[in-house]
């Protein structure tokens, strides 16, 4: 970073710890939190902070600029085990959202129902939190604290999502179920990443699961049980309600936690079978619950 | 407001320092005052006069505000003005006078018919641009994608898909430089009626010109907020309103209930006005208005509810239908004992017995909700006063309906009120009723100043009307040979804390819920049933599509018991001519539902043979889908029941030869000032495209009634007819000729019958010209023939019947519950189609909204008052629509033709319903059949496979 940066973005630290003063970045979720009252006074608007923009590749992995839209993910070269993040982007709101909703913006606004967070828990995403004190990094499953809350004190700011080195070959997907096409937000969504070694073995299983408990949550169980597998096992009928135990959805108008649960199974036994069929095959494909209302 | 020191932010801009923001909107510099997190979208209307942003959400959830920024589509509405410092903004207005594509798109549009009511096409088309940009030939797939956060509630979005898919494709547009130019003069008249011709009014909506609600109050007009009740049921004490006044600086007036000089009340059935301006000490829903309060927008915008003077005291309330019909139910109305608003009733023959004797008969409770309009405009208007006069300008489905009340609130003469209304983004019904008028009226009225206001969404959608939810038991019998003998249906249905449409619900509801069907042996009752909810109203088919809901899935359930095909079970019932209604009415000639089953007839087939195909190779596969067909009639009666129902259409003849048609038929997309212009054109003689349109304007234009029940075309149609035929009688007596075979006006030349012995000339400009400046001018009126129906609901309530029947093929996810619609097809007898492609336009929105009834719409009181909790369809949510246009001409129709508005909806959520169970065995008798509904119904055995 060069000075100007460090100046630019310590000058929105000094004032952040001065006073509460709300952060504006997309203003997809800022706004409509108003619900039709006039804007407050003082914001603090973080979008032309240089420095925060930007996808990059580090020595530890990758660094997403706090700022990165879902539109920039979209149009950033990367690796197959992103193909679950691109395809949670393309599902955000509409085209116009995407053009302006951030990655941080969705982490910071902590809905049970984001569609960001499935897939960076998939991906163990960390995020940096800076302030006048200095700079953090949180895991993210350890930023989200329920639903509306997180970590984030009040003279913080997020300054970009970490994501460690992922192997090349690993593999990712993920799927929504929404009542509508676009502009839905989730009933249930579900996340998967998977990578076999040169036995046909799953060396690596990472499943996530958004709408279905307070915070979007990994199946530590489920994916102990598939670890080790063999791909060419049917492994999908591995996937047990037991194993799902982690979840505790609520019942709202989108849905019961009943249905909740079955569409959760459903969904993770999907991803699963769609993974291992690319694994098998070899084919780098988004896996994809390509027969709910969710294709891409 | 806090300033910040600005050598801290020098480029972490915070928000709230006061300087200018610099931006280019369309081309143009502009310094915008004020908050830099004031958002885009009113920055762009206020401050740059950009009326083409449509402000439809303020949430992100509609898209109507969208707009280009360096080229990026946003939502202006969730983008601070300040985050456009240095940056190109890019609006409808800007780029259609200087872009190529979009020029391009806005023809495709017009020609395609892909703008309705014209409220969401400047979102669509800057979407649209964005894409046409990156891709000029795009796939239906990126259409869809790139449109899929525009909403739209009157096109179905087919024909929005079309026109940008065909925007960059050379086409033979009548249009290709702009807008339609008046032919100067006039030669042989081509016939309109039965052509497709863009629509009259199309070419504002596609620019960005038209204006709406919103878009019309003058600039100094001061803003007035409404205090709502934020419980379903409450008492309350207003505080000491003129101190409230007095300590607020830039408030003028607080109005509520003792500032009203006349009634304190309104409705829309004059036996049944009954829901107050301004509540007094107790409201009866949550959003019921208590109070307004009048001054300068920002001073308005920025008051706290919580500072208002009022104690609020929270009471139990009554939300459900039987318990309010309870003894000791706490009463909302005096008048109105066990909370019954009112009954209906239609019986003939004895259904009793002939249930009791049917060799087959099923029965079956079915539900549904509360269904939002969801127009993308939200209520909106102004109002002033001009001498004696009090003007209320702004959206409305019918002016003089809307006069007369607020004269008798107003306590004034109805001569003394002009209501103008505006363009109308989207009515569907809900803006037949008072919405904000009454209170721009009365501070207009009061402060001598303009007045304007316009309802948030989460407004419009707790106060203005809704669907009727609907419980309805129904059983039908069948003798030996498959035929209906025995009907009974008894429904009720809420209608919310006032009665609003309630009573017309009541009674059309037993006329119509026998189906298009000869039925001998019927009883229909349904009780309309006061609960503190949003009133529930007039919404396309009054009732009628609840009810089809019913009879048409039960008609499913018959046809499986007598072993036939579902067609043809529904072609052997179908109601022919000369055939009794249920209310005793036969029609010699003009029954179209078995027509419209006919030319459904090898679809049908073709779709049971496809889904039979796909099904054998899911199972083989293991793939959990199933495919189903299902199929559903309609019909529906134009006009009002058993009620006068007259339009009056005036025309006149100027000194220069221009031909004027005072349209008071409000167009709320549908089509109206086209298709009235058609028929007049025709009948007089002349091009359509020499017709001048007075828009709707109670002092400009006589009364051609409400635009609802489907009447438009047929009565304002009619009425429009007799007033051409009135002005060539007129023109007969001038030029002595006995018939008017051709009529031709160049300028002030008249002549008729060129070529022919009897020819004759007359030079305008020589006759007289009346104080409109017309030398000929001629009203025609049409009332409907009907008869009122007796103690049994017997009799003829309408002059006319339209009818429909529509099919549905669907992928059933059976371990989801979800649903993928695959094709509609929708063959509807409109006797004579004026302009078919308005007639598809018609068919695709009201299929559209059938989708949302049948899939996935619910207006929950307080907890789904916004459009990302109520979901209605998106572009990607609607399948290719097929129409087929069956006319079976009517008698009484201006030139055969039937209404279409409401039918167009009726069939098709029973129709996706019945394609559901055919899929997946799931009878879901309760909408919306969400994916939670399907699959529990699934598997509880109601849907094994």
């Amino acid at each position: 970073m060069s000075n100007r940066q460090l100046r630019s973005l310590s000058s929105a630290l000094e004032e952040l710890s001065r006073s509460a003063i709300p952060v504006l970045a997309g203003g997809t979720d800022f706004y409509p939190a108003l619900r039709d009252a006039p804007a407050p006074d003082r914001v603090l608007d973080v979008t032309r902070i240089a420095g925060l923009q930007g996808v990059e590749k580090t020595a530890g992995g990758w660094r997403f600029g706090a700022l990165s839209t879902w539109t920039d993910i979209l149009n950033e070269p990367l690796p197959p085990a992103f193909d679950g993040l691109k395809a949670a982007a393309r599902e955000v709101g509409s085209v116009q959202i995407q053009n302006a909703a951030t990655l941080a913006g969705n982490l910071c606004n902590a809905s049970p129902a984001a569609d960001g967070v499935p897939p960076l828990l998939c991906l163990d995403a960390s995020v940096e939190l800076a302030s006048v004190r200095g700079t953090r990094i949180l895991p993210l499953d350890q930023f989200i604290l329920a639903p509306r809350s997180t970590a984030l004190a009040s003279d913080e700011l997020m300054i970009a999502i970490n994501v460690p080195s992922i192997s090349d070959h690993a593999i990712s997907g993920f799927s929504k179920l929404g009542a509508r096409r676009y502009l839905v937000i989730s009933i249930v969504m579900a996340c998967i990443t998977l990578e076999a070694d040169e036995q046909d073995r799953l060396v690596s299983v990472r499943i996530s699961v958004g709408a279905c408990s307070a915070v979007a949550t990994r199946l530590r169980k489920l994916e102990h049980v598939l670890l080790g597998q063999s791909i060419q096992d049917d492994l999908v009928s591995l996937v047990t309600p037991a194993l799902l135990s982690g979840l505790n959805p609520l019942s709202d108008v989108r849905g019961s936690a009943d249905y909740r649960l079955i569409a959760a199974g459903q969904m993770i036994g999907r991803l699963l079978a769609s993974g291992l069929h690319t694994l098998l095959h070899g084919r780098r494909q988004p896996a994809q619950c390509d027969d709910t209302e969710v294709d891409t | 407001m806090t300033p910040l020191e600005p050598s801290l932010f020098e480029s972490t801009p915070s928000i709230g320092a006061a300087q200018p923001i610099r931006f280019t909107c369309n081309g143009a510099q502009v310094d915008a005052c004020g908050s830099p997190a004031q958002r885009l979208s009113s920055v762009l209307r206020d401050h740059c006069d950009q009326r083409d942003v449509k402000i439809g959400c303020n949430a992100g959830d509609c898209g109507a505000c969208t707009v280009l920024v360096d080229g990026k589509a946003v939502c202006a509405c969730l983008t601070a003005v300040g985050q456009v410092a240095g940056k190109q903004v890019d609006t409808l207005r800007g780029l259609g006078a200087s872009d190529e594509l979009m020029q391009q798109l806005q023809r495709s549009f017009l020609s395609c018919g892909a703008a309705q009511c014209g409220i969401c096409t400047p979102g669509m088309l800057i979407a649209a641009v964005a894409l046409l940009r990156q891709s000029p030939q795009p796939s239906e797939q990126a259409v869809k994608d790139a449109l899929g956060g525009v909403l739209c509630r009157c096109t179905g979005y087919r024909k929005i898909i079309r026109a940008v898919m065909q925007a960059t494709q050379s086409m033979q547009s009548p249009l290709a430089d702009g807008p339609p130019a008046i032919r100067a003069q006039q030669s042989a008249a081509q016939p309109s009626v039965g052509v497709s011709i863009t629509r009259l009014d199309g070419w504002p909506k596609v620019s960005g010109t038209d204006t709406f609600g919103d878009d019309v109050a003058p600039a100094d007009a001061r803003l007035c907020r409404l205090l709502r009740s934020p419980y379903h049921h409450a008492s309350f004490e207003l505080g000491d309103l003129q101190a409230f006044v007095e300590q607020h600086p830039g408030i003028d007036c607080v109005l509520s209930a003792s500032d009203i000089p006349g009634e304190n009340r309104f409705g829309v059935i004059p036996p049944f006005i009954d829901q107050p301006v301004f509540a007094q000490r107790h409201t009866r829903f949550r959003g019921e208005v208590v109070a307004a309060i009048i001054g300068c927008a920002d001073k308005v915008e920025a008051l706290l509810p919580e500072d208002f003077p009022i104690v609020w005291n929270e009471l139990p309330a009554l939300l459900d239908p039987f318990e309010a019909q309870q003894d000791g139910a706490c009463q909302l109305h005096e008048h109105a004992a066990r909370n019954v608003l009112c009954e209906g009733r239609v019986q003939c023959g004895d259904a009793t017995a002939s249930l009791e004797r049917a060799v087959s008969r099923v029965s079956a409770t079915f539900t549904t909700g509360f269904i939002e309009h969801a127009y993308i405009e939200p209520e909106a208007g102004f109002a002033r006063r001009v001498g004696d006069t009090l003007e209320i300008h702004g959206c409305t489905q019918a002016p003089y309906m809307n006069r007369d009340s607020l004269a008798r609130i107003m306590d004034m003469e109805p001569s003394a009120l002009r209501i103008v209304p505006s363009s109308v983004g989207g009515g569907f019904g809900s803006k037949l009723d008072l919405s904000f008028q009454p209170y721009v009226a009365l501070a207009a009225w009061k402060l001598g100043v303009p007045v304007r206001i316009a309802f948030t969404r989460q407004e419009s959608m707790q106060s203005t009307t809704k669907r009727h939810p609907a419980h309805m038991q129904v059983e039908i019998g069948i003798d030996e040979a498959g035929r209906v003998c025995g009907f009974r249906f008894d429904g009720v249905f809420n209608t919310g804390a006032y009665a609003s449409w309630g009573p017309t619900v009541a009674n059309r509801v037993p006329i119509h819920a026998s189906g298009p069907y000869y039925t001998p042996d019927y009883s229909a009752r349904t009780v309309g049933v006061y609960t503190h909810s949003a009133p529930a109203g007039a919404f396309r088919g009054f009732g009628v599509p609840q009810a089809a809901i019913a009879q048409e899935s039960l008609f499913d359930e018959l046809a499986e018991a007598s072993g036939m095909d579902r067609l043809e079970f529904r072609f052997l019932n179908a109601l022919d001519n000369g055939q009794r209604t249920v209310t005793g009415q036969r029609f010699e000639s003009s029954v179209g539902i078995r027509a419209c089953l006919d030319a459904l007839r090898i679809p049908w087939q073709q779709a049971l043979r496809d889904a039979g195909q796909f099904n054998e190779s899911a199972r083989a596969s293991g793939s959990p889908l199933r495919r189903g067909v299902g199929l559903a009639s309609g019909w529906y009666g134009c006009g009002n029941t058993s009620l006068p129902n007259p339009s009056t259409i005036r025309s006149g003849i100027r000194a220069d030869g221009v031909v004027c048609l005072h349209q008071g038929a409000v167009d709320i997309g549908q089509g109206s000032n086209t298709v009235i212009a058609q028929i007049f054109a025709d009948t007089l003689g002349v091009p359509v495209e020499a017709i001048t349109l007075i828009d709707p304007d109670s002092t400009l234009t006589p009364d051609a009634g409400k635009t609802s029940a489907s009447r438009q075309t047929f009565v304002s149609g009619n009425a429009a007819r007799l007033s051409a035929l009135a002005l060539r009688a007129m023109i007969a007596r001038h030029t002595n000729c006995t018939t008017i075979t051709q009529l031709e006006i160049a300028g002030a030349s008249l002549t008729v019958n060129r070529d022919q012995p009897d020819t004759a000339s007359i030079s305008l400009s020589d006759l007289p010209a009346n104080d409109l400046g017309y030398v000929f001018m001629a009203e025609g009126s049409y009332d409907p023939p009907t008869r009122p129906l007796d103690e049994n609901g017997q009799g003829e309530p309408y002059a006319l019947y339209g009818y429909a029947a529509q099919m549905v093929s669907l992928d059933v996810d059976t371990r989801l519950g979800t649903v993928t619609l695959d094709r509609v097809t929708a063959a509807h007898d409109v006797g004579r189609a004026i302009n078919p492609n308005l007639v598809e336009g018609q068919i695709h929105g009201g299929v559209a909204q059938g989708v949302g009834l049948a899939l996935m719409e619910e207006f929950i009181p307080a907890r789904t008052e916004n459009l990302h909790d109520y979901l209605i369809p998106t572009i990607g949510d609607i399948p290719p629509v097929d129409t087929v246009i069956v006319e079976v001409p009517d008698p009484h129709g201006p030139f055969g033709a039937k209404g279409l508005g409401e039918h167009v909806l009726i069939p098709t959520a029973p129709a996706v319903l019945n394609a559901i169970a055919h899929a997946s065995g799931a009878r879901i008798r309760s909408v919306p059949a969400t994916p939670e509904r399907i699959l529990s119904a699934i598997n509880t055995g109601r849907g094994a496979n």
